[in-house]
């Protein structure tokens, strides 16, 4: 039970650290914000990883491999795209043009 | 030595380094550090998982290089096509959210010493909800948004009532598996209600309402994270969940305020099934312009205002706008660019586009800064955006977008506007904007039109 009210904890105060942050954030960066919250969600790859953890059949180990397979997809497309468009925001213009 | 000894404190860091991440964010200054304080939080909770006890890293490690060496590729993509991109990406993650979900269901099955508790049921139940239901959601938005599915929004009768009881049903079936966990059988009828729900949830929404959906369906993608966490009592999912989950939430709130719509109205009002009063409108005559009229009046300007929408990413035109603004800045006008909030498919679209063809984002105005300036602007050139610059939603009460805020480009002493046709836009709303006194129409591709101006402004 102190373990289920820690985890409420944690999820309402994540939450609201969340709500605090993600509301300063600039309407010119919403789309990077929102590919990087994305590669952020793919931490479900870590319960695909902790299926490996306990004796599985072979079917569960081919859904835990997907589910891996997926959020690792995520994590390092969602990562380097937004690298890629935040890259592209200039305040002055570039020497080169 | 306990080993949650190593791994507790590492999922600390990790934390940690995501709400910085999130900190830095905040502007565009220290945005790439977000990124890396990103990366860095997602090794350390990578590799501190790969410390608990039997880990068979084989079954692991192979996934991960397949998903990498995918990844790349579909990070390339040309920033026209992010949004659909960005849905697709939060299909992926619900699907993997639903497949942990019900592997950990049928393992408890399977193992009678880790059998789940109530609680842990109802999170599961939540997990695998909003996992598939964000699956399906999501691959609809992408068709929708390569055009591959009508975007325009698909209703009929009964609609709404068919959803929300199809989701009724499922949530039902989840409380039943919840008091009664030997009914097993409940298990994939959830699963199948969810990928339902999700289709049919997006076929009533329409293209121009895809900023707000798109927000809505990361926000679902961060949730089921946090029923994750909750079922294998795991607080970094459920701290990184809830951050995923409130960012998604928040944006699509700010969507919302955006068209002065409220949630429900987006999700079930199926907007641009409504045909504005357009009799009266019929009978007015537009005036039409060439690309050299354009160009002399705007190189005669002081200051010209740019209002770009979804047409210019259609046309892919943000680098001949780009050439525009050299062209009209080495005449001495003063060129800035109005964003409207939902303008695009997405939340941020038109600033990426306009910041991949080296626009300074200091010359992107947000549109409540830029109305007041609109009266003493000569030139407001509207390329490729309809509803967010329709003076109906000030006045008209009768129109569907009445009460949402626009960009005062009607108040601009001359109103260029590139257009295709005179078709409507994508609401079927009529734009009176296109029959004022002071809009000339300048009919054609935006990407020929703007290289037409450019030409003209050259010679």
């Amino acid at each position: 039970m102190g373990n289920l009210v820690l985890m409420a904890s944690v999820f309402a105060a994540s939450f609201v650290i969340g709500y605090l942050l993600i509301s300063r954030v600039p309407p010119r960066l919403h789309t990077p914000l929102m590919s990087m919250t994305n590669a952020i969600s793919a931490v479900t790859i870590l319960g695909g990883i902790l299926l490996f953890s306990v004796e599985t059949t072979v079917a569960q180990k081919i859904l835990g491999a997907l589910a891996i397979a997926l959020a690792a997809f995520n994590v390092v497309g969602g990562f380097s795209i937004t690298d890629r468009m935040l890259k592209m925001f200039h305040k002055k213009e570039p020497p080169s043009s | 030595m306990n080993i949650d000894l190593i791994i507790q404190p590492i999922y600390l860091i990790s934390a940690i380094l995501f709400i910085l991440s999130l900190l830095w964010m905040g502007h565009p200054s220290t945005a790439r550090r977000g990124v890396f304080a990103g990366i860095v939080a997602m090794l350390a909770a990578i590799g501190g998982t790969l410390f608990e006890p039997g880990m068979n890293y084989t079954w692991i490690a192979i996934p991960v290089v397949i998903g990498c060496v995918l990844g790349v590729p579909l990070a390339m993509v040309p920033l026209t096509a992010v949004p659909q991109r960005t849905a697709l990406s939060h299909a992926f993650g619900g699907l993997a959210a639903g497949l942990v979900g019900a592997s950990e269901y049928y393992l408890s099955q399977a193992t009678a010493h880790h059998s789940l508790s109530g609680f842990e049921i109802g999170a599961l139940v939540a997990e695998v909800i909003l996992g598939f239901l964000t699956f399906t959601g999501s691959l609809m938005a992408a068709g929708k948004l390569m055009e591959w599915i009508p975007t325009r929004p698909i209703t009929y009768k009964g609609q709404n009532a068919m959803n929300l009881s199809l989701l009724g049903v499922a949530l039902l079936a989840g409380v039943l598996l919840v008091i009664f966990p030997t009914w097993w059988f409940l298990f994939p009828i959830i699963i199948l209600l969810a990928l339902a729900f999700g289709v049919l949830l997006i076929i009533p929404i329409g293209g121009a309402d895809m900023p707000t959906v798109i927000a809505l369906l990361n926000s679902y993608a961060g949730l089921s994270a946090v029923a994750m966490g909750f079922v294998l009592d795991n607080k970094l999912l459920i701290a990184a969940g809830a951050l995923d989950g409130s960012s998604g939430l928040i944006l699509s709130i700010i969507m919302c305020k955006a068209m002065n719509r409220s949630f429900t109205n987006v999700l079930f009002g199926a907007f641009g099934q409504v045909q504005a009063s357009s009799g009266a409108v019929e009978q007015r005559t537009v005036k039409s312009a060439t690309a050299e009229d354009a160009a002399q009046i705007m190189s005669a300007a002081r200051s010209v205002v740019i209002i770009p929408g979804y047409g210019m990413a259609v046309a892919q035109a943000q680098h001949r706008v780009r050439e525009l603004f050299d062209e009209l800045g080495r005449e001495g006008v003063d060129v800035k660019f109005a964003i409207h909030p939902v303008a695009g498919r997405m939340p941020g679209h038109m600033n990426v586009l306009l910041a991949e063809a080296e626009i300074p984002y200091d010359k992107l105005i947000e549109m409540e800064e830029i109305n007041p300036d609109m009266p003493e602007t000569d030139v407001a050139l509207i390329i490729g955006a309809n509803d967010v610059i329709n003076p109906a939603a000030r006045h008209d009460k009768s129109s569907p977008i009445f009460g949402m805020p626009i960009i005062d480009a009607d108040k601009a002493k001359t109103v260029f506007v590139i257009k295709r046709s005179m078709n409507p836009g994508f609401a079927g709303i009529e734009n009176e904007l296109f029959y004022g006194d002071n809009t000339l129409m300048l009919f054609g591709d935006a990407k020929a039109m703007l290289t037409g101006i450019v030409q003209a402004l050259k010679e």
